[in-house]
């Protein structure tokens, strides 16, 4: 698969970099606008911003590892962003994405996203999604959905499975 | 042209010299309850004058802080918060004049936290300045709790594998925690789990639990090497050291890192698993593989060599060698050393003999050898001591003498296009002109017209350098000193088995005119002995002159005779040498 980021968006991007005092201020632009294009930041597009930034590669890697809302892996199409901090924790959101990972057979123990392998979810863990009256939230790709039970689990993935 | 010796520190390629700061301006603070009197500048990584520092304060009132980030020759960080220290500075009135106690000492305010006036805030010696009247606490009892809880966030991930680490017995983990550190874990969660022996680059394996992400390592590569390969990926307890791509960390410097790491998490590929460091004897030598000259400490044991580190010397190299220097130290075991000395016998061919039979059988063919028929070729990679004493004897016989130049690539951090070690004590012994090797077609049209007879050659395999075996095979007398067999070796009328420079004492003379000296690490193998030995033997027999037999004697004799060496004496070298004009 050849990497190849379309002229406009390089001339975009060639133009925001003047903007800046120094190149490599723009790395954090250039990830989001690779990301949006591509859906996920690939290894070849960390070697491209690093080019075009004067940078090492590791510089900005350094930056897409740091930024959860970075994504090394194409998400999957129902993505489960179930919140680990204190309100939803207490409410239970820690057995809830137990719950979505062991009935996608995914790896509760693992710290990271992850994908099924079909490519139909993701599911990770976020901060507060400052909703925490409603505890335990999870944000289902756009929408925010409050006091989420196993039941409502099972639900989300039983429609996400059909897409 | 006798030029003074001068032992002036210079800092190390590239850093340009420093100013030092002018003597009148010290600042006096309390280091553990005792004052003294510090400089207001000193010198920072690259030797340029700064607010003098917590942490050098305490090390010039002999008070170690531990830490971990901190290096002298390294940018600062702060990462580690190791060094962390209770101090307190002078309390200022409204009025700003010192608010004195009863005994008209100047009051002391501890720092503490804004909010809680009893709690000691500390601050990290590494990067903080110190300033007038200051006092610095580090054996407080509030400084060690802070050592204790650093330690302990520090030990959260750790696999406490010390048993199978390489670092064991030179980690500043295992030795901060003993002093320092609690004796029992409370951490009963899970501990998070990093990557294992990753396979950085060529030379250099990683293993991520271990490492206290001090960044040294990054800074190294990036700030004095010139590489910037190394990042830290990933958020919070994940953070983990990397690469962009495994097996890529591959500059000529990457083991320095392992040098410079604090505990075990940077290992050399060559020296892991090979011998614990406790067992080694240290002995400070140098780096033959270049005309730099790096100093080093040689790890040998059991006559056997297993590794060279550097060792600091501001004036040639820091506290950095090459990679390439570092590990060229395999061929001294090779299991084909020369380890007899050999004459060779009309008919029956090359026979073994000991030592006296071959000086005795040489300093017969040299007695009878007219002047100006003998030459010599001598290695710049011999020491100086046995270049001058060869120089002697190319005096007796009005002899055309010579090196030969080595010449390759160089860097702009550490490696000299010259790889000989000792071009220079070559050139001020006389051995060669300023250019080395300009003698050497002289010499092969001297044997092949027939007017050199007799051919000395030490350290060299002079078929590869436009005296091949025919001209040899037409000398009456071939006299060979070398390390390692060879084409002209195999051609020689006596073979003497000479000694790799970790087997003897002596100098070497740097591209910059350090004058460094070495000592001797494991004994040579077989019958080889150091060159300067036999050759103060064989000087002997053949001019009649008596000399030193001891390296000393020998040395500050040279110094003597050779107007470039005037002043000199073996035991003021030191440990890193004295700079003579080149
Ligand atoms: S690998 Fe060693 S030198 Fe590098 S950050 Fe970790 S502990 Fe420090
Ligand atoms: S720079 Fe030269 S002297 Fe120094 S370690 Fe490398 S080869 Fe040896
Ligand atoms: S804690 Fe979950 S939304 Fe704020
Ligand atoms: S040594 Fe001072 S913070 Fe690391």
């Amino acid at each position: 698969m050849s990497f190849a980021v379309p002229a406009n968006l390089e001339a975009q991007l060639d133009e925001l970099v003047t903007h800046y005092p120094q190149k490599r201020s723009a790395s954090l632009m250039f990830l989001h606008a690779l990301q949006e294009h591509f859906g996920y930041i690939s290894r070849d597009a960390v070697e491209w911003t690093a080019r075009k930034l004067g940078l090492q590669p590791i510089n900005v890697f350094e930056l897409v590892t740091f930024y959860p809302m970075f994504r090394q892996e194409p998400l999957g199409k129902t993505h489960i962003k179930v919140c680990r901090t204190l309100s939803c924790a207490l409410a239970g959101s820690g057995e809830l994405r137990t719950h979505f990972c062991s009935k996608l057979g995914l790896d509760a123990q693992k710290h990271a996203p992850q994908t099924t392998p079909d490519g139909k979810f993701t599911v990770e863990f976020v901060e507060c999604l400052a909703d925490c009256g409603n505890a335990p939230v999870v944000l289902l790709n756009e929408d925010l959905l409050p006091k989420v039970t196993p039941a409502q689990a099972d639900e989300i993935v039983a429609k996400g499975k059909s897409k | 042209m006798s030029a003074p010796a001068t032992t002036e520190a210079k800092p190390a390629a590239p850093t340009a010299a420093p100013a030092p700061p002018p003597p009148s301006d010290k600042i006096k603070i309390k280091v553990d309850g005792r004052e003294i009197e510090v400089p207001k500048m000193m010198p920072d990584w690259q030797g340029k004058p700064q607010p003098t520092t917590m942490l050098q304060a305490c090390q010039l009132a002999a008070h170690e802080v531990p830490h971990y980030c901190y290096h002298p020759k390294l940018p600062i960080a702060g990462n580690c918060r190791m060094c962390l220290v209770e101090f307190g500075t002078p309390q200022m009135g409204p009025d700003r004049k010192p608010v004195l106690n009863e005994d008209g000492t100047p009051k002391i305010a501890k720092s503490v936290l804004p909010y809680e006036p009893t709690t000691p805030r500390g601050a990290i010696a590494c990067a903080t300045p110190i300033s007038p009247g200051m006092e610095i606490y580090p054996n407080s009892p509030a400084t060690k709790q802070m050592r204790e809880a650093v330690l302990e966030s520090l030990l959260i991930n750790h696999p406490l594998d010390c048993p199978i680490c390489d670092q064991a017995g030179e980690c500043k983990l295992q030795e901060y925690s003993v002093q320092h550190g609690q004796a029992e874990s409370r951490f009963v969660e899970a501990k998070v789990h990093k990557p294992k022996a990753v396979d950085l680059g060529p030379r250099i394996v990683l293993d991520d639990e271990r490492c206290v992400l001090c960044t040294r390592c990054i800074r190294f590569t990036k700030d004095i090497a010139g590489d910037d390969a190394l990042g830290i990926v990933n958020r919070g307890s994940y953070n983990t050291i990397a690469a962009w791509a495994e097996g890529k960390f591959d500059n000529n410097y990457t083991l320095n890192t392992v040098d410079i790491c604090p505990v075990g998490a940077l290992t050399s590929k060559d020296f892991r698993f090979q011998m614990r460091v406790w067992f080694m004897k240290e002995t400070k030598s140098l780096c033959t593989s270049c005309g730099t000259g790096c100093n080093i400490v040689v790890g040998s044991r059991e006559e056997k060599v297993y590794r060279y580190e550097p060792r600091q010397n501001d004036a040639v190299n820091s506290t950095w060698m090459c990679d390439s220097g570092r590990l060229n130290y395999k061929w001294i075991g090779r299991a084909d050393r020369l380890q007899k000395c050999g004459m060779r016998i009309a008919e029956r061919g090359m026979l073994e003999v000991a030592w006296p039979t071959a000086l005795k059988g040489i300093s017969a063919k040299l007695a009878s050898a007219p002047s100006s028929s003998v030459a010599i070729v001598a290695s710049a990679r011999q020491t100086t001591e046995e270049l001058w004493l060869l120089s002697k004897l190319a005096k007796k016989f009005n002899a055309l003498t010579d090196s030969v130049a080595r010449n390759g690539e160089g860097d702009k951090l550490l490696v000299n296009a010259d790889k000989n070690p000792n071009s220079n004590g070559a050139r001020l012994t006389g051995i060669s002109g300023p250019q080395l090797g300009a003698n050497l077609a002289k010499i092969a049209e001297g044997i092949r017209s027939g007017s050199i007879r007799t051919l000395i050659v030490f350290g060299e395999d002079v078929t590869k350098h436009g005296i091949g075996a025919d001209l040899l095979a037409k000398l009456d007398t071939l006299i060979v000193s070398d390390i390692l067999p060879n084409a002209t070796t195999a051609a020689a009328h006596f073979v003497l088995p000479g000694c790799a420079h970790v087997e003897k004492r002596g100098t070497f003379v740097n591209v910059k005119g350090r004058v460094q000296k070495f000592m001797k690490a494991v004994e040579a193998p077989g019958d080889a002995r150091p060159e300067w030995e036999f050759l103060h033997e064989l000087v002997h027999n053949v001019t009649g002159q008596n000399g030193f037999s001891t390296i000393e004697g020998l040395f500050n004799q040279m110094a003597h005779e050779v107007p470039g060496f005037a002043g000199l004496e073996w035991a003021k070298l030191g440990d890193t040498g004295v700079t003579v004009q080149i």
